[in-house]
């Protein structure tokens, strides 16, 4: 293979250069035929888009070169949309998948989008995307049918090229009939999408696009971008959040060669043209902080949680608890722990700013770029359509590049100083302000009548969020509260920052609900897959169950088994999850080590099945973090893991044989495809400590002195 | 900070910097040759992102002092493909899907490269041994595994690393 076999990567050929004028982008994206249409809420895009079309937010654009290209605001992170998207328009346009280019992020080329979060590309955008395509593909063909005086019934397309049925020498290229026009059309749904069997590209699995780029160190994150006369900056920071800056000295860094040393009250900043001396410089700055008081840990934080936790409400419920509770033939009440997580993405948080006059041009590791462009333009004091944020990849961003506090640093810096500024964080920095996965509690009770069918549920969750706290078993009986339905808490709630992390709120509903399950099942004596399959109405989730219970090789036994065995069932962004594990557990060391898991995963249609596999194969390995070793300590408000020596994440060394099986049902519609997998691994983990050895551990992470505590306790 | 004038061979090319022997070897890669494909990701060398290869054997480049350099041939990711031609651990990382937001790809690719310099038949456990200290945090493990067993395969046959 030669590097001319490997296709590079898309935007960057479509960038513009920085000092375009800015320009109303219709007429920017110059001529051919563009095709506009809208992916979510009209009204919030309405608010948004202050003096631009608001009637859209994506649109496609047939050239001239006819190539086709698709604009969106969607952020490329490692998920691997840059690729599944071209799929999308490819197959809807039939048109040759090389052709289609997608431009990502850019803020002045894409339209509005809300950020890339909540495995929304494929299950969102794609369907909308594909329809616009459909509708781009009549547009070429009413065209085509004028050029060729031929009916449109008669006429066909492959591969970008309109021909006649009946006579394949009358043809027209889409390039052709594209040249020197300019058709502006919005969508309006009416044409409709190929039907699976149609399919030529959509299924099919491709490697990734941007692939040559990363292997090569060609591809540009944000701290890569480099522009003359740019400086880096670092920045004071306190020891703990809310500390107060007692003293400061910053004469030995003023007396450095070059460096540049800025202070505006509290806000303390060291520049220089080397990232590393400006870390020097920094380093010589005498400070001194005052910590606020807070008796608060990563140990006495869930007392904290549920002593300040708001009245709940309701999420769901179904028949009486009380009825539930008095036919029950035997009960468990249990209460599930989970710590704070962090994001650590390997690429910290960087941003580089680069203001000319009234306008700045910004670069960031964001998966909310239209949001940083806000942000910014109201740091500077600019109007907002003069605030461009430039295409970037971004290294990974798990729900934790949602923060833009970074972009805010260099922007302040590029503006008191006149020069372009780059703020990365350092590891220490990245852990600091990282919008930590919340502590959370659960509370369950739960029954089963004298036959072993669930017939209670009554669930509390606290802090964690409400996703995926609904349960989805066939319980007469069920109640499920949430004291405090988002990731996010009021002031006072959380010593620090918390926010969206990899399916947010379901990785610990999902641990103590399946968790749960699995007493209720051991309680009965029945095998817990059977229980499971006795219990769920959905036949869909029981065939995702069956399918990795076949994989895996599963022979029903009650639990403990001894053999180490764990199931758990999940749902997220509309997929279904189940997972099985073997693990050994270490008696005298409480080590657990998992060997082997298969993942079975009913994602509706799925449009790159290897890409979709990689994402599953990453959730499963990312949740091995949480599940066994991940656990932010912290005193009141100072952050103790800084780096990855103390924060522990996966390693080649953790990894288990991992199956992943994708159900196929390509006619129901696309769902998430980067978070779901993950809700299971916590509760598998724990199901197949109890069949081990027994004993089971009521928090995650599911540590070695965790579980030689409870072996201890038995 | 005091100045010195350091030569060493850079990607098969003989360089000579004036700069501060204590900096280190990251940064001057990142700016002063603007070599971005070598990242930052802990500063520690805890995370291996940094990863390039100091006369054949992988370092972490942000805590090797440029006066350690002196004289010696460092080759980072951008060394690897030559006349465009990507280097079989290259092929392999893009062939197998080994990568997913990239960041980490080139420290993988660096240390897999000396890894099989020094044993051109590993088997899985000597790749997970030779690779544990970096990290991947998408959790593209199980495919890098995958790329640099076929990769070894493909420069057993006569390509030379």
């Amino acid at each position: 293979m030669t590097t001319d076999e490997v296709t590079g990567l898309d935007f960057m050929e479509h960038s513009f250069s920085n000092t375009l004028p800015r320009r109303d982008f219709l007429k920017l994206a110059g001529g051919g035929i563009l095709l506009f249409f809208t992916v979510g809420d009209l009204d919030l895009l309405a608010q948004q888009r202050r003096g631009l079309p608001t009637d859209f937010n994506a649109f496609l654009k047939i050239g001239e070169d006819g190539r086709v290209v698709c604009y969106t605001g969607k952020i490329e992170m490692g998920q691997g949309i840059i690729t599944s998207l071209r799929q999308m328009l490819a197959e809807e346009l039939d048109v040759a998948l090389e052709s289609v280019d997608i431009v990502m992020g850019d803020t002045d080329l894409c339209p509005w989008d809300m950020g890339t979060f909540g495995s929304m590309s494929t299950r969102i955008f794609g369907p909308a995307l594909r329809k616009a395509g459909a509708e781009a593909r009549a547009v070429m063909l009413e065209l085509a049918s004028e050029y060729l005086k031929t009916p449109i019934d008669s006429l066909t397309v492959e591969n970008g090229v309109v021909y006649d049925k009946s006579n394949k020498q009358n043809r027209i290229a889409y390039a052709i009939l594209a040249k020197g026009k300019k058709i502006e059309r919005r969508a309006a749904g009416s044409v409709s999408v190929k039907k699976p069997s149609e399919f030529k590209i959509i299924g099919k699995s491709l490697t990734r696009r941007d692939a040559k780029e990363k292997v090569t160190g060609k591809a540009k994150f944000t701290s890569d971008i480099r522009i003359s006369g740019m400086l880096y900056a670092k920045i004071v920071r306190p020891p703990a959040h809310d500390s107060k800056l007692v003293s400061v000295d910053v004469s030995e860094a003023k007396n450095m060669k070059n460096v540049q040393v800025i202070q505006e009250g509290d806000f303390i900043a060291v520049l220089h043209q080397y990232p590393d001396v400006a870390e020097e410089a920094l380093s010589k700055i005498k400070v001194q902080f005052e910590k606020p008081e807070l008796d608060l840990n990563e140990i006495n934080i869930f007392d904290h949680l549920l002593k300040v936790a708001p009245e709940g409400k309701v999420v769901t419920k179904g028949g009486d608890i009380q009825k539930g509770e008095s036919e029950s033939a035997a009960m468990a009440e249990h209460t599930y722990l989970d710590g704070y997580k962090a994001h650590a993405a390997i690429e910290p948080h960087a941003a580089l700013v680069h203001i000319e006059g009234n306008k700045a041009n910004v670069w960031a590791s964001t998966q909310n770029p239209f949001t940083a462009k806000e942000e910014v333009a109201k740091a500077l004091g600019f109007s907002s359509e003069h605030v461009r944020m430039m295409p970037v990849f971004v290294g990974g961003g798990f729900g934790g590049k949602t923060t833009n506090l970074q972009i805010i640093d260099a922007a302040r810096l590029a503006k008191l100083t006149g020069k372009p500024v780059q703020v990365a964080y350092t590891r220490k920095e990245e852990f600091f302000f990282d919008s930590f996965r919340p502590a959370a509690v659960v509370k369950i009770k739960s029954g089963i009548d004298s036959k072993g069918k669930m017939n209670l549920w009554d669930y509390h969750v606290y802090f964690a969020g409400s996703r995926g706290a609904e349960q989805f078993y066939d319980i007469p009986h069920h109640r499920t509260t949430a004291y405090n339905a988002s990731w996010t808490g009021a002031a006072g709630t959380h010593p620090f920052a918390t926010g969206a992390w990899r399916a947010p709120s379901n990785n610990t509903n999902t641990f103590a609900r399946e968790s749960q399950i699995d007493i209720m099942a051991a309680k009965a004596g029945i095998d817990p897959i059977e229980f499971r399959i006795q219990n769920l109405a959905d036949k869909r989730m029981q065939n995702v169950l069956r399918s990795a219970a076949k994989q895996f090789g599963w022979k029903p036994a009650k639990a403990p088994s001894g053999r180490g065995f764990g199931v758990a069932c999940g749902i997220d962004a509309g997929t279904l999850v189940a997972t099985i594990v073997e693990v050994k557990v270490n008696k005298n060391t409480g080590e657990v080590k998992v060997i082997r898991l298969v993942c079975a995963q009913d994602m509706g249609l799925v449009v790159n099945p290897e890409g979709a596999k990689i994402q599953m194969e990453g959730c499963l390995t990312m949740g091995l973090g949480y599940a066994l070793k991940e656990d932010v300590r912290f005193t009141g408000k100072e952050i103790l893991d800084v780096n990855f020596d103390t924060y522990e994440i996966p390693r080649f060394s953790w990894l288990p044989k991992i199956e992943t099986i994708i159900i196929d049902n390509q006619e129901s519609d696309p769902q998430g495809g980067g978070e779901p997998a993950i809700v299971t691994v916590g509760a598998v983990v724990a199901n197949a400590i109890f069949d081990a050895v027994g004993v089971r551990v009521y928090q995650q992470p599911m540590t070695p002195e965790r579980v030689k505590e409870a072996l201890k306790k038995g | 900070m005091a100045e010195e004038t350091i030569k060493f061979k850079l990607n098969g090319k003989a360089v000579t910097l004036s700069t501060d022997g204590d900096r280190k070897l990251l940064w001057v890669l990142r700016t002063d040759f603007e070599l971005t494909g070598t990242k930052y990701g802990c500063g520690e060398g805890l995370c291996g992102a940094c990863t390039v290869l100091v006369e054949g054997d992988a370092v972490r480049s942000c805590q090797t002092s440029m006066k350690d350099v002196e004289g010696k041939n460092i080759v980072t990711i951008e060394g690897l493909s030559m006349n465009d031609q990507l280097h079989p651990l290259q092929k392999a990382f893009a062939a197998h899907d080994a990568l997913q937001c990239g960041y980490c790809t080139s420290g993988m690719i660096m240390n897999a490269y000396s890894l099989l310099s020094k044993n051109l038949d590993p088997s899985v456990s000597d790749i997970v041994r030779g690779m544990d200290d970096n990290i991947c945090r998408c959790g593209a493990h199980k495919r890098i595994i995958e790329a640099v067993q076929s990769a070894a395969k493909e420069m057993k046959g006569g390509m030379k690393p």
